[in-house]
């Protein structure tokens, strides 16, 4: 599979990464590499198999619907970018 | 004063005695890895932190309060969060980071007494088999500097190799501690999946990540992870199994073992020069006791390849949290909240991570998932279940950790794809879950360690460090220190 210029723009903005002109033409490179190399995965049949999610195949644990932990608002804001009156600030969204 | 040559357990035992106090240990720890920093081994060093709780330990040990490891100086890997001290994961985006919490693993070592050293240097978000990756820079091979240390706890590999450390934590992904444990001539072991809590480690692919040690001995090894195994239920994957006592049993006599060995990794792309030296260690195993039985993991081979999605896609998701929203780095200019998202992920994010993040979100994009996502998950399957057959006919697997022993700075940093064959042995192991060691079994003619690879069945852990611990009562090769560190 070989990724072209546009594709490599595409993922990036879905993966919210600016990436200048070179940037997307040596990542279209490396890009197609790799899914060269991932692509060999289609040498076996796998029809019929169930995916595996995860090695331990019991189900998630549920714990209690109660509140155990103390309220760290101030602990945990004070290493963001930006905050005030408790809440993290971020640029307009709505107008 | 050369403490630096003990291990944890014989620390141990001179702290409790009183032959040293912990904070004579800190401060000899400290001076040496000062001494040594041109390696770029660590990325924080705090000695008042460290020193803090060295004071602490020795009043504790006065006490009688003590553990095993009370006092000990013990290194850790970037990627476990360390209320009051920087937690980078290697990478830009975390590079003012000060985690407001302590990792599961982190807590249960300072509750031991433990004195933490430092924070190592790791490939960026784990992602890397060379330590080339780091935001940080380079981590030096003490075997030969101009060689890599192996990735991504290369930092921790080094301190131990080095002797900068007598021990320290790592995590593994795909090989993370396995393969820079074999290429420096350390002990290391990846537990099995569900083991040690992931709490406070930062997730790279949450379904493979795994925080393990590494040491100068199969005996600290099993000390060590006696202390940070166990059920959390901070972590929903951690399995609430009890947690043996893997030092009890590491005398266990190695009669009768039933060596599995995989002609898969006997074959093309292994050295010779490596392949002679697993073939020797091979050789000190019959005279334990132990036999060899010829086994077969047939979808070994696509193991890479199915790694390359499934890791990729849950680090996209993963790090989807690097936003500059409520943690690390934002950029200074953006015009709107996309924007900003953006540019602070093109500035915070290194070229291999977001490599790895855009392949994740390919392969779980629209109109691409079955034949991704789904047909990995389901190759996974197969590569797992070629592991439960083989468990059929022996006890423990072995061969080679890697292919080649370490490589030169810069050889494959052009090349994705011959960086990540680097693991081809290593793997298949955290996509099945299992557990798995590797242990220093020689010298190829250059003078670079050899790790010897021994995988157990799921949780078997005790099996592993018992089958390493016998090889290190017969052989020196953990013992050798390179040359100019001694």
């Amino acid at each position: 599979m070989l990724i072209n210029n546009d594709d490599v723009k595409k993922i990036a903005h879905l993966a919210r990464l600016a990436l200048t002109e070179q940037e997307s033409k040596d990542f279209a490179g490396s890009l197609s590499r790799i899914l060269g190399l991932i692509e060999q995965m289609n040498a076996v049949d796998t029809a019929g198999v169930e995916p595996m999610a995860h090695p331990s195949e019991a189900a998630l644990r549920l714990r209690e619907d109660v509140v155990k932990e103390e309220n760290q608002r101030d602990q945990f804001q004070a290493v963001a970018p930006a905050t005030e009156a408790g809440l993290y600030l971020v640029p307009r969204v709505l107008e | 004063m050369s403490h630096y040559h003990k291990t944890i357990t014989e620390l141990g035992a001179d702290l409790q005695a009183g032959k040293v106090s912990s904070v004579e240990l800190t401060q000899a720890y400290l001076d040496r890895l000062e001494k040594f920093k041109d390696l770029n081994a660590f990325i924080t060093v705090d000695s008042v932190f460290a020193l803090d709780q060295a004071k602490t330990a020795d009043a504790q040990i006065k006490k009688g309060k003590n553990s095993a490891l009370t006092g000990c100086p013990i290194a850790h890997k970037d990627i476990f969060c360390t209320d009051g001290l920087l937690t980078t994961c290697g990478s830009h985006m975390l590079a003012n980071f000060v985690a407001p919490y302590d990792a599961t693993v982190i807590k249960k070592f300072k509750d031991a007494g433990s004195v933490t050293l430092g924070k190592t240097n790791m490939d960026e978000f784990a992602m890397g088999s060379s330590n080339e990756t780091s935001y940080y820079g380079v981590v030096k091979n003490p075997w030969d500097q101009d060689k890599v240390p192996g990735g991504s706890s290369g930092g921790s590999a080094v301190a131990v190799a080095a002797r900068l450390a007598p021990a320290a934590t790592g995590t593994d992904t795909g090989g993370s501690i396995r393969q820079p444990a074999a290429l420096t001539g350390i002990t290391g072991i990846k537990p099995s999946y569900g083991r040690v809590s992931r709490y406070g480690m930062i997730a790279f692919a949450s379904s493979l990540d795994q925080g393990g040690i590494m040491t100068q001995t199969a005996e600290d090894a099993a000390l060590l992870l006696g202390e940070m195994a166990g059920f959390d239920e901070r972590d929903s994957t951690s399995v609430d199994q009890a947690v043996p006592d893997y030092v009890a049993t590491l005398n266990d006599s190695l009669k009768g073992l039933k060596i599995g060995l995989p002609e898969e990794y006997f074959g093309e792309g292994l050295d010779d020069e490596v392949a002679s030296v697993i073939e020797v260690a091979l050789a000190e195993y019959k005279k334990l006791g132990a036999e060899t039985v010829p086994i077969s993991l047939p979808n070994s081979n696509l193991a890479v390849p199915c790694y390359y999605v499934l890791a990729p896609a849950e680090a996209s998701s993963n790090l989807s949290r690097f936003d500059g929203v409520r943690y690390g780095h934002r950029a200074k200019e953006y015009t709107n909240l996309d924007d900003m998202y953006e540019k602070t992920r093109a500035e915070g994010f290194g070229a291999e991570v977001k490599r790895r993040i855009m392949i994740g979100a390919y392969a779980l994009s629209a109109g691409y998932y079955d034949a991704y996502y789904l047909k990995a998950q389901q190759l996974r399957r197969l590569i797992a279940n070629d592991f439960t057959e083989a468990f059929k006919k022996c006890d423990v697997i072995m061969g080679p950790v890697t292919p080649t022993t370490a490589f030169r700075m810069g050889d494959k940093t052009d090349d994705p794809v011959a960086m990540y064959l680097n693991d081809i042995y290593t793997i298949p192991v955290n996509l099945a879950g299992l557990p798995g060691m590797s242990i220093p079994a020689g010298f190829d003619k250059a003078g670079m360690p050899v790790g010897l690879h021994c995988i157990g069945q799921y949780f078997d852990e005790a099996r592993i460090l018992n089958v390493a611990h016998q090889y290190q009562q017969v052989t020196d090769w953990h013992q050798k220190i390179p040359p100019g560190f001694e």
